[in-house]
């Protein structure tokens, strides 16, 4: 039966502490606009500027800004930070084979997952457009985005798990490969294939909210446009090649880049599937075991770079057209 | 009326949208219902019996229906629960526990930083912005290590003690804190996104009659913008929950402390194949967060929206 009152004794603290965070912030800005409300004239400003701006800016220097400047600088010392090496860890990350093929790795999925994920979602997307039953075939298809990777994983390792083959199958991949005549594999040790099993478990997870996106660019597309096109004779395909894809050519970065930046960061799904076993590491997935399993805080802060050099073209390009936006409105 | 007939005519001409044929819907059901299956599987297989499960698959159950609770009730009192023999009633906890904070304190900020940047004039405002915006480009990965060194031993940039340290290694808001620090930027962005487009008389007209910036953020703006707030919220109470990177991290040590999505993690890794308690811990897990994502799909979507496609 359910331990409710162990369970109660464990949890109390952490239900009390829940409830103390709330009612201290609560409270402080109550006072604090109740305060702040009294102040007239230059003052004001100051003070809305450092109750208001303050805490967010603090939090996220000390959160990103400075660690980052601190794991940067780590990059050039030794495993236990003592000593000032240079760009050691760096040429090493580059000889080690493992490294290198979580690097591979890496480049694979970032290559691969984005566009599949896209296409797919803006195929999706536009066929969807104002067909029967739109919102109950979406939910479906975005669900996923509710589950963790942690859970995803899990679930695919029981679709993708591997059962002899005079044996009665247990995962739906295993029981369709068979029912098809083909030969059965162990999918996750299977290299480099595997990798591509593993990317299925994202493109499941991501879909859905490429497809959502992309949905409200479609719906936001003028509907006189469309109906020129149509009165010119233009259909199917070519509707989609020649109106539906430069109207939401921005929204499509959008994704893609996004799509981008999740799968460089990716951890979850090596984590739980493979552990980065069998040939399927990533940078990400390398940086922790670095960390926490080689305890090697120089190499693995190396990777973390490594990681944030390859974010950066895209937050250099969403700045820019961040500031572009900005000056026209 | 005329242009009304003209457009049923079009429609019957020539398909009115690219796709929309019976091609099209088999394919989009053929998906929806690939990407339901996997899921739908984990739920057949966590109410099938133990020997069932581990004898043959679970689209058997259609032809040999043999339906139980038993793996509920293992993982949720003893069994595979790590915490004692309490089961994964105290991770769920612990996942509310860093949860809740973390959403609260990081929309509650990004709130007001978000009405600062938008209607504060101040010098420097645009460089702020900007500079927060790229702080969204540091992956997480680069923060994890020295934040978790600086919840131990304070921060030292350069040989000089920036600020002490705060104690809060191995507790619950070790956990939440790094949550809410690296929400920021995507928190400020979005509802910046959203409060700079109220309307500018509104605020001007509150000024007017002498309403200073707490007044104008508490009677105009917070009201205004609950929508768009509970949208954020949803989003990072999802994200949040989910993540098993940030919990490996700061509560990697300690299952006292540990959400569901690490204890889960641990499971599939120790306990491998034994899916009678494997799937009913996945189910559990992902119940909050589709019972948050169904409830509140719209408010969901519409965040997401906020910050990719301008209106």
């Amino acid at each position: 039966m359910i331990p409710w009152s162990d369970i109660f004794h464990s949890s109390w603290p952490k239900i009390a502490q829940i409830l103390a965070v709330l009612a201290i912030f609560f409270g402080f800005y109550a006072i604090a606009f109740a305060a702040g409300a009294r102040v007239k004239g230059k003052k004001q400003n100051g003070l809305a500027l450092s109750l208001f701006l303050a805490p967010a800016i603090i939090l996220a220097l000390t959160g990103l800004g400075i660690p980052a400047i601190q794991t940067f600088m780590e990059s050039f010392k030794n495993a236990d930070s003592s000593k000032w090496v240079g760009l050691t860890n760096y040429t090493r990350a580059v000889k080690d084979p493992d490294i290198r093929l979580a690097f591979y790795n890496t480049t694979a999925w970032v290559a691969i997952c984005p566009v599949v994920v896209t296409s797919l979602g803006l195929t999706l997307a536009t066929m969807l457009n104002k067909m029967k039953r739109e919102a109950f075939a979406k939910a479906l298809i975005f669900m996923p985005m509710a589950i963790s990777f942690v859970g995803g994983s899990l679930i695919w390792n029981m679709m993708y798990q591997y059962e002899e083959p005079n044996m009665p199958q247990r995962g739906l991949v295993g029981q369709v490969m068979r029912s098809l005549g083909i030969p059965l594999q162990h999918l996750l040790l299977w290299h480099p294939w595997n990798n591509l099993f593993l990317m299925v478990v994202y493109v499941w997870g991501f879909t859905g909210f490429a497809m959502v996106i992309l949905s409200a660019a479609i719906k936001g597309i003028p509907t006189d446009i469309e109906e020129a096109a149509q009165l010119d004779g233009a259909t199917g395909f070519r509707l989609f090649r020649t109106i539906t894809v430069p109207m939401v050519k921005t929204t499509i970065i959008v994704v893609l880049t996004t799509a981008m930046v999740g799968t460089l960061k990716l951890f979850d799904v090596i984590h739980t599937m493979t552990g980065g076993n069998f040939k399927t590491d990533v940078l990400s997935n390398r940086m922790v075991d670095e960390n926490f399993v080689y305890l090697n805080y120089g190499r693995g802060a190396s990777l973390a770079v490594l990681i944030f050099l390859g974010v950066l073209p895209i937050t250099y390009y969403n700045i820019r057209s961040l500031r572009a936006e900005r000056k026209h409105s | 009326m005329a242009t009304k007939t003209l457009k049923r005519n079009v429609g019957v001409a020539h398909s009115p949208r690219p796709f929309t044929s019976p091609i099209a819907s088999a394919i989009v059901t053929v998906v929806a219902v690939l990407w339901t299956i996997p899921t739908f599987g984990l739920v057949v297989t966590s109410f099938r019996k133990k020997e069932d499960i581990s004898s043959s698959g679970w689209w058997s159950a259609f032809t040999n229906p043999h339906f139980t609770l038993d793996n509920f009730r293992a993982v949720l009192s003893t069994g595979s629960g790590e915490v004692g023999t309490q089961g994964m009633l105290p991770f769920a906890i612990n996942s509310l526990a860093i949860t809740i904070p973390a959403v609260v304190l990081s929309v509650g900020f990004g709130l007001m930083a978000a009405y600062a940047l938008a209607w504060i004039p101040f010098r420097g405002s645009d460089h702020v912005f900007y500079g927060l915006f790229a702080l969204q480009g540091v992956p997480l990965q680069l923060s994890l290590l020295p934040l978790l060194t600086f919840f131990a031993t304070g921060v030292k940039l350069f040989g000089h003690t920036i600020i002490p340290p705060l104690h809060i290694v191995g507790t619950i808001a070790s956990v939440w804190l790094p949550h809410a620090m690296f929400g920021m930027p995507l928190v400020i962005y979005l509802l910046h996104n959203f409060v700079s487009t109220l309307p500018k008389e509104l605020m001007e007209a509150a000024r007017v009659d002498g309403a200073n910036h707490f007044e104008v953020f508490r009677r105009i703006v917070l009201p205004l913008s609950l929508p768009a707030v509970a949208s954020i919220a949803i989003f990072q109470f999802l994200w949040i929950w989910n993540d098993l990177l940030v919990a490996l991290v700061f509560a990697g040590g300690t299952d006292d402390v540990a959400p569901l999505t690490l204890h889960l993690a641990n499971l599939g890794g120790s306990l491998g194949s034994h899916w009678e308690n494997v799937a009913p811990a996945a189910l559990i897990s992902i119940i909050i967060p589709l019972i948050v994502f169904f409830s509140l799909q719209r408010y969901f979507v519409r965040g997401l929206l906020a910050g990719s496609v301008k209106s």
